[in-house]
């Protein structure tokens, strides 16, 4: 990768560097609070951040729904948080880019459902025109930081 | 899965045993993650290698068949066991089920 292209980045403490220029802290800040707000009013895109565990027992399925949706919820809200906390922030710690990771993956998740994004899409490219080219470039974007996020983390494991 | 090669299947139908209910106990489960066109995968290995202790190469391999084939097993235990690797799949985006293993 380009050096420019880097935006994480591992130190030799064990903490990682958020290379991040402005205009992106800028398109990345809002986000987070527009995922709580689906969160809290509800979204058919949802579905996907808490799919079923039985495919075939509805039964078993409310049983384990009932178990670990309320913590799925939390997990998920405090990972909005502290992407929220840090969105200015040159240095994370392990625990607060894991954080920044689950929310991204969220955020891609709910965005990806809701564009219906399909394998053949990634083929084809995505589109850049129309009305909902500025959400799909936001998409292409999540996943490239997102990438790069992983890379970061997986080395350490 | 966003990646280069492709793959398709969507968890539409599952083969189950009846099974019986008297044995429930003993009957071993498995967790299976499905195929879903959003998810990395490089984002899918990292996650089994973190949740279940897995070397890159084996994450690596389960990735790559949940990818191609549409699904793989990622786990095996018991109900409580399933149950408990399922939501912690579920808590970081990937699509998993659980059923009795036949």
């Amino acid at each position: 990768m380009r050096r420019r292209d880097r935006r994480v980045s591992r130190a030799a403490d064990g903490t990682f560097r958020l290379h991040l220029p402005d205009r992106e802290r800028e398109v990345l800040r809002t986000l987070p609070a527009q995922l709580r707000e689906l969160l809290a009013v509800g979204d058919p895109a949802l579905e996907r951040l808490f799919p079923p565990a039985y495919l075939d027992d509805p039964e078993q399925q409310a049983e384990y729904a009932s178990l670990v949706h309320d913590d799925l919820l939390r997990q998920r809200a405090t990972s909005l948080e502290v992407m929220e906390e840090t969105i200015d922030a040159d240095r994370l710690d392990e625990e607060q880019l894991s954080a920044w990771l689950s929310a991204l993956n969220d955020l891609r998740l709910v965005l990806g459902t809701r564009l219906g994004i399909t394998e053949d899409m990634y083929e084809e490219g995505l589109p850049e025109e129309g009305p909902d080219a500025p959400k799909y470039a936001v998409y292409a974007y999540l996943g490239w930081l997102e990438e790069q996020v992983v890379a970061a983390l997986a080395e350490g494991l | 899965m966003r990646g280069t090669l492709r793959a398709s299947t969507a968890p539409v139908e599952v083969d189950r045993p009846a099974g019986d209910p008297g044995l429930e106990r003993d009957v071993p489960w498995v967790v299976i993650v499905w195929n879903d066109p959003i998810n990395l995968m490089s984002y899918v290995t990292y996650v089994l290698q973190k949740l279940f202790g897995y070397p890159r190469e084996k994450a690596h391999r389960l990735m790559l068949q949940v990818h191609t084939e549409g699904r793989a097993a990622v786990s095996h235990g018991s109900k409580e066991r399933a149950e408990h690797d399922t939501a912690r799949l579920h808590a970081h985006g990937l699509w998993a089920t659980m059923q009795r293993d036949s």
